[in-house]
């Protein structure tokens, strides 16, 4: 057991930029696209996955020799819900109004592919060490994703960052803000332009290094 | 055993009772603080409800929280309902706003929704919300809505006593409406048939 897969190291460095859960798996979606009009609550959320990621991860990587093939996905999922239902009363306990901005989308994490991908992929295969460090990976690689997304939406639809303003106000900023970047339309419009922009570094990349193969 | 079915589920069932348990316990550890920040939102939003109204005094009517609003001067200028009704996925919760003597509603407030985001959710836009407010509608040229009649969610245009439905949450926005009917027949029914309060 101890040499099959990735070690933990290789998993952790997987997770934040080889294997992206946005950039490069595309999973997740929905939160990338549903609370990256502000920094502040595109954080708070990535935080929350977290939470649910690791602590689904562990769990399910120490049930892992228990597990029946036919109703492994139904024990992520029960795992998944409990902490998922932890994390939504916490932040109605002590972030109040940040849970009424998030509103339904932190119930929604349950659904949220990354982490059952996780548990599907890793956890339930490797050792406790091993999940962890890939729920840590992928949850920092997650938490990029959105800051890339909701730090373009929240500067061009408020000039603002992470709440903060950024003092575009006087240099005449509200006449040319992008209001469409804080509505659903701007978070697919972002999202398409990052994908293409990785995906075209990552073909002149490649490109790049197959023909200095061919001159050497 | 090992092909029976409880051999092959022992541990969803073991799960869901931990978890469960684990869950009771957050409960038990977290319920107070969140009643109390929903209970500050309420009276925060007590002078947008009711117009006139500064601040507000709980007490229990026929088992809903209700807040008797009071102006600068400690007068009494309305009341706000605490409702909860079902939604289309979860409970709804209410802020209804009543005139002094409980005989038209004077605004809405959403507190807490787990509806569909993107459809169901737009029962908590201002603009939805506003057809419940007298100020808004007295702006509009149309009379507050009268608690002595029954609220009815329409597709298309509404008529005296009845609100347009969110398109595509017709559900959503008619549990709104059986809520505050709800909630209003019981006040109504404890406070007796609104008369005209002696200016």
């Amino acid at each position: 057991m101890a040499n099959e897969g990735p070690t933990p190291l290789e998993r952790f460095i997987n997770g934040i930029l080889p294997e992206n859960p946005t950039f490069r798996q595309i999973l997740g979606i929905c939160p990338t696209l549903a609370v990256t009009g502000s920094v502040k609550g595109a954080m708070t959320m990535a935080a929350a996955v977290a939470f649910v990621l690791v602590c689904s991860n562990i769990v399910t990587s120490l049930l892992r020799r228990l597990l029946k093939p036919h109703l492994r996905i139904l024990v992520f999922t029960l795992t998944i819900a409990a902490f998922v239902t932890m994390a939504d009363r916490f932040l109605a306990a002590y972030m109040y109004d940040m849970s009424k901005l998030l509103g339904p989308y932190v119930p929604l994490i349950i659904v949220n592919c990354i982490i059952i991908a996780r548990c599907e992929v890793c956890a339930s295969r490797q050792g406790v060490v091993t999940a962890a460090a890939d729920a840590v990976g992928q949850s920092i690689g997650h938490a990029l994703g959105l800051l890339a997304v909701a730090t373009i939406r929240e500067m061009l639809g408020s000039g603002k960052w992470f709440g903060i303003d950024l003092g575009w106000g006087a240099a005449g900023f509200e006449q040319y803000r992008w209001g469409v970047m804080i509505l659903p339309p701007g978070a697919f419009i972002t999202l398409g332009l990052l994908l293409g922009t990785i995906n075209w570094i990552g073909a002149a990349r490649a490109k790049r290094a197959a023909s200095a193969q061919k001159g050497a | 055993m090992k092909n029976s079915y409880l051999g092959q589920a022992w541990l969803v069932l073991v799960l869901g009772l931990t978890f469960g348990a684990a869950l009771a316990g957050v409960h038990v550890a977290l319920n107070e603080k969140i009643e109390q920040n929903k209970k500050n939102e309420a009276l925060r939003r007590i002078p947008q409800l009711v117009p006139g109204a500064r601040a507000g005094n709980a007490k229990t009517i026929a088992g809903m929280t209700v807040y008797d609003a009071v102006d600068d001067a400690g007068r009494h200028v309305g009341y706000v309902i605490r409702a909860v009704g079902s939604g289309f996925n979860d409970k709804i919760e209410l802020l209804i706003g009543l005139d002094a003597s409980a005989a038209n509603i004077t605004g809405l407030y959403v507190l807490d929704q787990k509806e569909t985001p993107g459809l169901g959710s737009k029962i908590t836009d201002q603009d939805w919300l506003d057809q419940f407010s007298s100020q808004e509608r007295k702006k509009q040229g149309r009379s507050p809505l009268s608690t002595a009649k029954q609220l009815d969610a329409k597709k298309g245009e509404p008529g005296d006593s009845e609100i347009k439905a969110v398109t595509g949450a017709t559900i959503s926005s008619a549990s709104v409406c059986r809520t505050i009917n709800d909630a209003v027949a019981k006040i109504r029914g404890e406070l007796g048939e609104p008369r005209r309060t002696s200016k």
